[in-house]
């Protein structure tokens, strides 16, 4: 049996949230994926802090992971209704379209 | 536990007049006038409630929530310059059909996240804040529904902000591991150069704001997020949000970073270089005058970045007058686009301004002086606040960050005199349609006013904001 400490969850953190930075930047085709990628930078940043509100013994990092929760929610609506309004105005969310200003 | 809630009181009365305006445009039919003219009230009555409060510093539940006078003075500088934004936009949100009830209760919202970005002393009230401001911000960019520019500005903007509003919050997550608390006054006490980790954790949030601020290398939403938006939207995009995130970048140095200023006074120059370098020569090719004050602000964040690099009180100071005067030329320049109307329909274009000063000398000398004073031409009030900027920067020995930004200005001079050269001097093209609206001449002239007579009293506004500091 391995211990499992600090280091193996703030590992797995900062892991999930490399993978949230790649696929926004790697992802070339649906917008609704970089909406997936934000979620998982968020949820890595409540992995890091709920670890280190229990190795610490501090609630404080606890009731900030619920109020991110809250804040993520929100952000997710609010992304999905304006990815609605510009699927209704150009009939595609495809990634390459999202290209009506240049320069 | 009591606390004095007197201390809270601009914040309480913003929400509650944003429910009952929100209430008010719920039941009455076409309530855009109504809830326009309750939140411009709203937003008079919050200015008196903020003067009236004592400036000491004071901070209330468990120190996460910070009254002072530098506060005060941020907040009551986002108010005025929404009204005068919500005031001089109005004809061409009437002309544009964006009159809808929601426009100025999201600009209260995240006036209101603004409000406790500036006042918080916590990281979790900080983020809340900023998110508050943006998630409003990006409902703002695509308010025009059902226009193809405004609904990309939106996703852009979205997609974007979020990545940096998540690199923060990974930041704040490492500073809170290594210092145990999310406190400024206790971050600032546990922090110091010898760990690594505070300074990882430094540099996230130092990206996170750097991009709500539109600074080099975190700029590449602006040009677009200000081309697509309609323009009532650039122009408040323009003014308060960068207050508000300059703010916080000044109380993150004040207080948490405070024993870690080297490592973040260099990355600080770096941003503050890159910007102006950016602002300066992007702008020359640009066709688009929205496109170009997008450019012309970076750099504009450049140089107020420069006063902050300093590290101290007087470089905190001269950045806040800069952005002050900032704001001023931005609105007037702003209510001089809402009169570029050709044949019914907004123009963007700057070839549409040839030779307009014929037909309208007022409209031609009004864009003269706002551009001589953006390019920061004596005696205008452009050319002091770049003047305190890089005195102070000369003081502390950054010579490097002064020769630079001289560079920059000279050559940032070339397009705004362009435009300037293509007001006066090229071939007439068309008149604009006539707008007699008072609140668009009257913020434009008073724009010019406190831009032209600036050098008469140029020590008032220096002495408020020390003011401020010293409280």
């Amino acid at each position: 049996m391995i211990d499992i400490g600090l280091g193996h969850y703030l590992t797995l953190g900062a892991i999930i949230f490399s993978l949230g930075i790649i696929g926004i930047f790697l992802n070339r085709k649906n917008i609704i994926v970089i909406l997936m990628s934000v979620e998982l930078i968020l949820l890595a940043v409540n992995i890091n802090l709920i670890s280190f509100s229990i190795f610490s013994g501090d609630i404080l990092g606890q009731i900030f992971t619920m109020l991110i929760l809250t804040v993520a929610a929100a952000e997710a609506a609010i992304g999905l209704a304006i990815i609605v309004v510009f699927y209704r105005n150009k009939g595609s969310i495809r990634v390459e379209d999202i290209h009506e200003m240049k320069g | 536990m009591t606390y004095n809630l007197n201390i809270l009181l601009p914040e309480i009365f913003l929400s509650i007049s944003i429910f009952l305006i929100l209430m008010v445009g719920v039941f009455f039919k076409k309530s855009y006038n109504l809830v326009t003219n309750l939140s411009l009230i709203a937003l008079v009555i919050l200015i008196v409630i903020i003067l009236n409060t004592e400036s000491t510093s004071v901070k209330i539940f468990t120190d996460s929530f910070i009254r002072d006078g530098y506060a005060k003075f941020i907040k009551i500088l986002i108010i005025i310059s929404t009204i005068f934004i919500l005031l001089s936009s109005q004809v061409f949100i009437k002309d544009n059909n964006i009159a809808k009830f929601e426009y100025p209760i999201i600009i209260l919202l995240s006036i209101l996240g603004m409000f406790f970005m500036v006042s918080s002393n916590d990281l979790i009230l900080f983020y809340l804040g900023l998110e508050l401001q943006s998630l409003s911000l990006y409902v703002l960019a695509a308010i025009d529904r059902d226009n193809t520019r405004s609904t990309e500005s939106g996703v852009k903007y979205f997609v974007l902000s979020a990545l940096s509003s998540g690199l923060l919050l990974y930041g704040c997550s490492l500073l809170y591991g290594f210092t145990g608390s999310t406190n400024f006054d206790i971050i600032s006490n546990s922090l110091n150069t010898s760990s690594v980790g505070s300074i990882f954790a430094m540099v996230f949030i130092l990206v996170g704001l750097a991009f709500k601020v539109s600074a080099v290398p975190f700029h590449m939403w602006t040009p677009d997020v200000y081309e697509g938006s309609p323009t009532s939207i650039t122009n408040f995009f323009s003014a308060a949000p960068k207050v508000a995130g300059l703010a916080v970048l000044i109380r993150f140095m004040q207080t948490p970073f405070e024993n870690i200023l080297v490592e973040w006074q260099t990355i600080i120059i770096f941003i503050s270089i890159a910007s102006m370098i950016l602002g300066a020569v992007a702008a020359i090719g640009q066709n688009n005058i929205k496109r170009l004050m997008a450019y012309s602000s970076i750099g504009h964040i450049g140089y107020a970045l420069a006063g902050v690099a300093t590290g101290t009180d007087s470089g905190y100071m001269s950045s806040i007058v800069y952005i002050t005067i900032y704001i001023v030329m931005s609105i007037g320049m702003f209510a001089c686009i809402f009169l570029m109307k050709k044949n019914g329909k907004y123009t963007e274009k700057i070839y549409d301004l040839s030779g307009i000063s014929k037909k309208h000398p007022l409209v031609a000398i009004s864009f003269l002086i706002i551009l001589f004073s953006l390019a920061g031409i004596p005696p205008l009030g452009g050319f002091f606040a770049k003047f305190y900027v890089f005195m102070t920067v000369i003081e502390n020995g950054m010579y490097f960050l002064a020769i630079v930004g001289l560079l920059t200005t000279v050559i940032s001079a070339f397009y705004y005199l362009r435009i300037i050269k293509i007001i006066y001097f090229d071939e007439f093209a068309g008149s604009f349609d006539r707008i007699r609206n008072f609140s668009i001449t009257g913020t434009i002239f008073l724009s010019c006013i406190l831009l032209a007579t600036f050098f008469l009293y140029p020590s008032t506004l220096n002495n408020i904001v020390s003011l401020v500091f010293t409280s």
